[in-house]
């Protein structure tokens, strides 16, 4: 009794917390599952094409898009009804996409023909296809909407293209197999993970310069088994969290000073990386244990892992 | 002509148009050399038409044509154009003028497509040229031992490493008791013996080595007639020592006893499979494929890495220079993808690619080795083939002293 009288003496001290939601792909049974992001109870289960992958809202939050990676397929969900209300095709086999920030404009890269591809929202004409290296994969667009960086996984480039004239403006050579981006909060560095490598890039974006490298080197894992691929920056630009896939570990890496603060165990391949809108709470997926980690940041420790389907890619978070 | 034919024409025409203003008539060539034996027997049509397993379907020189076209951006920052220069010759001593004519060109990369005996007396040939000779299509075991060459480094894998694939493989299914099947020419002499060194290496048993000879001579029955040939003892595997192929594809579904077939048929261990579709090796097959014209092979993957080890090295070493690009290549820093998952390199001590094997059962990989739980201390690549320890290259300290 008297515990009970604490834990709802603590509840009611803590401040009321937006419910929001977490959506998360998962490529092996083709669905969205669609979690509470407190509790963590799956509120549904959202069927889409084969083998979801990416999943990215729209500027307002109203949409969800999901890029499924057999056959040219972008489905649109609801983010209100939670149901698939719509596809955008962008073109063969999407690997990753951005959206402009007016929304109008959804830029992707599409793996199989080695392009970029910008097509308009509404009426899903195509706007551009910029021919890159093989086998695209990161894309990045500048909160000024004028640059999209993209990654090349086989010729170990990050592609800027100018989206005024939608032409390649610089190739920057970078690490073996380039996968993903996050742009600091100035703008200033582009950082690029690369999985065969098992380091980051970072570039100067005034420049289109390498001009650092961080290597990860979690203990017990061997070269081989570090590979870097999901990476996201918080808003105060201090620290980045990084995705060791084959290790399975995260990496929380101090910005300024560019080093390793510290190693997370997560699960089994963890690839997939979101934070809840305060910051709190980092959500990790784990694709060969078919899992999500949830990550008490200031602690950085995990405090709950869920079942997320078989092969879960993307978390995406809804606040 | 489909919708998607037609747009995928378009694309190609677009993509070609826009990488024009890169390739800057100002870039320098950078050659490659590509180097044929034409009188090659493993090239005979009637060969590459039986599609045996282990053996190309058809001359691999689309794989290194595919690979030069993936380069315009890795050679773009250093203005460069890899190209190829594809020469061919009757006979080593034919092979070895044409290293020559190329090495005097400033070419010092030469790929070479020829057998074990005939790339053995190029390097031998090319012993006093700044040239390093890439194999990607000879196996034998003996060129990274005795005959190994400090001029030569081996993309496609050796045969201890196929046979080492397999005996873990069959070691995690627990069938331990092999019967092998071995063919007379002197090339399954050396496929028997290196699936020997591996059943050792893994703690197979071998229960019997059976010759076999192809044919109907009823008095030869003992050697060519497959009911006598795997009956009588029991097995769990029958490992086919056919570096031909003609023979063992007879002999799955034909054993006296309901027995899986490994080797030369049934399952094989390669160094690639148009099936592999992980670590992005469906859209790389997609790619070979459409440049090939056919089904692609070990053979086309190696012509195509061999291209991509010597771009990766010249890119990384930041110069066209030889001696350095040479030291990033055979260095430990350099990291391959050969789209198998694993980062790939050259031993330092024989100077072969390490790198994974899959292992397929005609039209699908069912697995890759190392198998998970074969440990290396150093590297698990290395737990496929001779590793630092037991190699035979005499040269092997002197590796690295190549000009």
């Amino acid at each position: 009794m008297s515990n009970r009288l604490i834990t709802l003496a603590l509840l009611a001290a803590l401040p009321t917390v937006q419910a929001g939601k977490l959506y998360v792909s998962s490529e092996k049974d083709h669905l969205v599952t669609v979690f509470d992001s407190t509790s963590l109870k799956v509120l549904s289960k959202i069927k889409t094409g084969d083998k979801p992958r990416e999943l990215v809202f729209s500027p307002d939050s109203k949409k969800l898009y999901v890029a499924c990676g057999e056959g040219s397929r972008i489905d649109i969900i609801d983010t209100a009804t939670d149901k698939v209300v719509g596809k955008l095709n962008v073109g063969e086999d999407p690997e990753r996409f951005v959206f402009s920030p007016d929304g109008k404009t959804v830029w992707a890269t599409l793996e199989e023909d080695g392009l970029v591809s910008a097509t308009d929202v509404a009426s899903g004409k195509r706007l551009a296809e910029v021919p890159v290296g093989e086998e695209p994969e990161g894309i990045l667009m500048t909160p000024d909407g004028k640059t999209v960086y993209a990654t090349s996984e086989v010729a170990n480039t990050v592609h800027v293209i100018d989206v005024a004239s939608k032409t390649i403006k610089a190739n920057i050579p970078v690490g073996n197999r380039p996968r993903r981006f996050a742009l600091t909060a100035d703008g200033a560095q582009l950082w690029v993970s690369n999985e065969l490598s098992g380091t980051l890039s970072i570039i100067d974006t005034r420049t289109n310069a390498v001009i650092g490298e961080i290597k990860f080197e979690p203990k017990g894992f061997r070269a081989e088994d570090i590979t870097p691929v999901g990476i996201l920056m918080t808003k105060d630009g201090s620290t980045a969290y990084v995705t060791m896939g084959s290790a399975n570990h995260i990496a929380k890496v101090d910005v300024k000073a560019r080093s390793v603060a510290g190693y997370l165990l997560t699960g089994g391949r963890p690839w997939g990386i979101a934070l809840s809108k305060d910051e709190k709470t980092l959500y990790v997926t784990n694709g060969q244990s078919d899992d999500m980690a949830v990550i008490d940041t200031s602690s950085f420790k995990v405090t709950r892992a869920v079942p997320a389907g078989r092969v879960p890619y993307t978390v995406g978070v809804l606040e | 002509m489909s919708r998607v034919m037609l747009r995928r024409l378009a694309v190609s025409a677009l993509a070609l148009l826009a990488t024009l203003p890169l390739a800057r008539a100002a870039d320098t060539p950078f050659k490659i050399g590509y180097l044929e034996w034409s009188d090659d027997p493993r090239y005979r049509t009637e060969r590459t038409k039986a599609q045996f397993p282990l053996q190309p379907w058809g001359r691999p020189l689309a794989g290194a044509e595919q690979a030069i076209k993936e380069t315009s951006f890795a050679g773009a920052q250093l203005k460069l154009k890899f190209e190829l220069d594809k020469r061919e010759g009757a006979d080593s001593a034919a092979l070895a003028e044409a290293v020559k004519a190329m090495v005097a060109a400033g070419t010092h990369y030469v790929i070479v497509d020829a057998d074990g005996p005939v790339l053995a007396d190029l390097a031998k040939r090319s012993a006093s040229l700044a040239v390093t000779l890439l194999n990607i299509s000879a196996q034998d075991d003996v060129l990274r031992g005795a005959s190994c060459s400090s001029k030569l480094l081996h993309v496609i894998p050796n045969q201890a490493m196929l046979t080492d694939a397999l005996a873990q493989y069959l070691v995690l299914r627990r069938w331990a008791n092999v019967l092998v099947l071995k063919g007379p020419n002197p090339a399954d002499d050396a496929f028997a013996a290196a699936w020997t060194r591996s059943a050792k290496r893994f703690g197979l048993k071998i229960v019997d080595t059976r010759p076999f000879r192809i044919g109907l001579d009823p008095r030869e029955r003992e050697l060519n007639n497959l009911q006598l040939l795997t009956g009588s003892k029991d097995y769990d595997a029958v490992f086919i020592a056919d570096a031909d192929g003609e023979f063992a594809r007879n002999v799955p579904y034909q054993t006296a006893k309901p027995r899986v077939v490994v080797g030369a048929s049934g399952l094989v261990a390669d160094a690639w499979h148009w099936s592999w579709e992980r670590d992005g090796a469906r859209q790389l097959n997609n790619r070979l494929i459409k440049t090939a014209g056919r089904q692609v092979t070990s053979y086309d993957w190696a012509a195509w890495m061999a291209v991509k080890s010597v771009v990766e090295a010249v890119v990384r070493a930041g110069t066209p220079d030889y001696t350095k690009s040479y030291a990033y290549l055979r260095g430990p820093d350099i990291v391959l993808d050969g789209f198998k998952g694993f980062r790939m390199g050259y031993r330092p001590w024989d100077g072969q690619l390490r790198q994974p094997m899959l292992l397929n059962t005609g039209n699908w990989a069912i697995a890759i080795a190392p198998i998970e739980g074969f440990l290396d201390p150093v590297n698990n690549l290395d737990t496929l083939g001779f590793d630092a320890r037991e190699t035979a290259c005499p040269k092997a300290q002197a590796f690295g002293a190549n000009k």
